[in-house]
């Protein structure tokens, strides 16, 4: 549904965007993630045809977004970063006039209206003024005037900034629920975000992409060896951790023990192993108790994206680090 | 042509919503309710001085009246297109719903003539209110219509020229204070150039004052319509509307 290959936007003196290549399958939901000011916005304001691209293509729906402009918006629904309302207009006045914009008429108008105002749950403020609604209501009206024209493609420019836990929840769900009519590609720099929302994930840092693949995939990556968390405590008497430790260290299958926490005489360990069938854990529960301390936890230690993302852009600075070394000797 | 139509009523509405064109409409109906009150005492007077002088002077509203009258509409013009015109795109810049406009399927010129044509009408609004006080003329005397006519289209030619230029200042900022100042410096620009000729004949001198918005006016004045008046202000008004498109393009390779 939407291709990109190659894609560069180049300012004066800097590169906002380099070379950035990824597709996306009809009907998936996309995180696009990387701190501020990695490149999202550009990039998607260069998918959505709103600036051009220095060098390289993007397309969507099979129309480039050079070329034929405007088969491209016909077929796009944006959420810019800052809602784009007009402050004097009443929402369902707004509404009405981004529909005619897009090209919608009559009963089909208004049929559509009455559609998203139900969908995006603004129906209570159909008559107020954009100016006087809050940021929740605002960002949803954002979303209503995106998706009314009902495109093939969505593009959300972090669509859930400045919005209260709950607030953030319903628009995830909204967005989970919009997926397979839609494909959808959102930015985010917050990562339970993708890991909740999104199927697969595309990490840029500063214009260069550094990595795409399915959020599953990606965890899975990144965890390598299995690892396991441990807490081990005692009732009778104070428990020393470096004697854990070193029980820990005599199982054979043990990797590496790391020790994470200590409080109220409870201390967590996390112990990767190099046995992929998990029977680590059973030898770890029983050297604990033949010890006779008390085994409070025992879990696998999940690797969130938040640790994925920061290895892979420390790696990436590693290697930029490597080349300018290189460079300069 | 729908976009074009779409466009129009947004802007037309958001004149109207907000207090612009209401505290525009007001000021221009003080000044020339002033204007015109002024010009009929002025006619009234010299017509009862020359019965009481026992001499006849040729006295006509359409001169003494009406001409004056539609040269000052022509100058309290400049001062009001840069109010209309100031916030066209800088508003739409700054809050963002450029964006919008951009990445609807409509074409930047259809953007750029929907709001030109709102402006204008915003402006022909304006005028709507000057041909009330000159009803008054018809219903106490007898004025020739027809010098009146052209002398309307005249402005609104004008009008159209400045508010092109104005659209396109206001593409170039977010600023709308900017915008309605940089706008006003040309306007005022564009009516004084025709100073040079009171002194100086030479041929730059001579382009200098053809160029002035004002010395074009004259002759719809007087209730001629000069073709080659007439297509100065159209050649105005496209060049403006071009630019601004040109603009609008260049923002995207820019921003």
């Amino acid at each position: 549904m939407i291709t990109v290959k190659d894609l560069t936007k180049r300012y004066a003196r800097t590169t906002a965007v380099d070379q950035i290549s990824f597709s996306v399958e009809k009907g998936q939901i996309v995180g696009f993630l990387g701190p501020n000011g990695a490149g999202k916005t550009t990039t998607m304001r260069m998918l959505t045809c709103f600036l051009p691209p220095t060098s390289g293509n993007a397309s969507i729906a099979g129309f480039d977004v050079l070329e034929q402009p405007l088969e491209v918006k016909k077929r796009i629904g944006y959420l810019p970063e800052m809602p784009p309302l007009y402050q004097e207009m009443g929402t369902s006045e707004y509404l009405k006039f981004v529909g005619r914009l897009k090209g919608l008429r009559g009963a089909e108008l208004f049929a559509r209206i009455d559609y998203v105002l139900e969908r995006c749950a603004i129906g209570d403020v159909r008559n107020k003024l954009l100016g006087k609604l809050s940021k929740g209501y605002r960002q949803r009206v954002g979303l209503a005037q995106a998706i009314l024209h009902n495109p093939d493609v969505l593009i959300l420019d972090e669509p859930t900034a400045g919005l209260d836990p709950k607030q953030i929840n319903e628009t995830r769900d909204l967005i989970r629920s919009l997926a397979g009519d839609h494909t959808i590609i959102l930015s985010t720099h917050i990562l339970p975000e993708v890991e909740q929302t999104c199927q697969q994930v595309i990490i840029i840092n500063r214009g260069k992409l550094v990595a795409t693949d399915s959020v599953h995939n990606l965890q899975n990556r990144a965890r390598g060896a299995e690892s396991v968390l441990v807490e081990v405590g005692s009732r009778n008497g104070v428990l020393d951790p470096a004697a854990v430790e070193k029980r820990l260290q005599q199982i054979p299958s043990t990797a590496r023990v790391v020790a994470k926490q200590s409080r109220d005489n409870r201390h967590t360990f996390e112990v990767e192993t190099a046995a992929k069938d998990g029977s680590t854990r059973a030898d770890i529960a029983r050297a604990i108790v033949e010890s006779g301390w008390d085994l409070n936890e025992l879990r696998p230690a999940a690797v969130s994206l938040e640790e994925v993302f920061l290895q892979l852009t420390k790696a990436e600075a590693s290697v930029e680090k490597l080349a300018a070394k290189g460079g300069q000797s | 042509m729908r976009n074009i139509w779409t466009i129009y009523r947004k802007e037309l509405n958001s004149y109207f919503v907000s207090p612009i064109a209401y505290i525009l409409l007001l000021m221009f109906a003080l000044i020339f309710g002033f204007f015109f009150w002024n010009a009929v005492g002025m006619f009234v007077y010299y017509g009862m001085e020359s019965q009481m002088r026992g001499q006849m002077f040729p006295m006509n509203v359409n001169e003494q009246v009406i001409r004056p009258l539609l040269s000052n509409i022509s100058v309290v013009g400049l001062f009001f297109i840069p109010m209309i015109t100031m916030r066209v795109f800088a508003e739409e810049k700054r809050n963002g719903t450029i964006e919008l406009l951009a990445t609807s399927p409509v074409r930047d010129s259809e953007v750029i003539v929907g709001k030109w044509l709102a402006a204008v009408t915003l402006y022909a609004t304006m005028l709507l209110f000057s041909a009330a006080n000159f009803s008054f003329l018809f219903r106490y005397g007898n004025p020739d219509w027809k010098p009146l006519a052209i002398g309307y289209l005249g402005l609104l030619l004008q009008a159209g020229a400045l508010l092109a230029i104005g659209t396109f200042v206001s593409t170039l900022t977010r600023n709308q204070i900017i915008a309605g100042a940089v706008t006003f410096g040309i306007c005022l620009l564009l009516w004084v150039l025709e100073w040079v000729s009171g002194y100086e004949t030479a041929a730059w001198a001579r382009v200098l004052s053809y160029m002035s918005v004002i010395t074009h006016y004259e002759s719809f004045g007087k209730g001629v319509l000069a073709i080659k008046d007439a297509l100065f202000y159209v050649t105005l008004i496209f060049l403006g509307l071009f630019l601004t498109a040109r603009s609008m393009e260049s923002l995207r390779w820019r921003s």
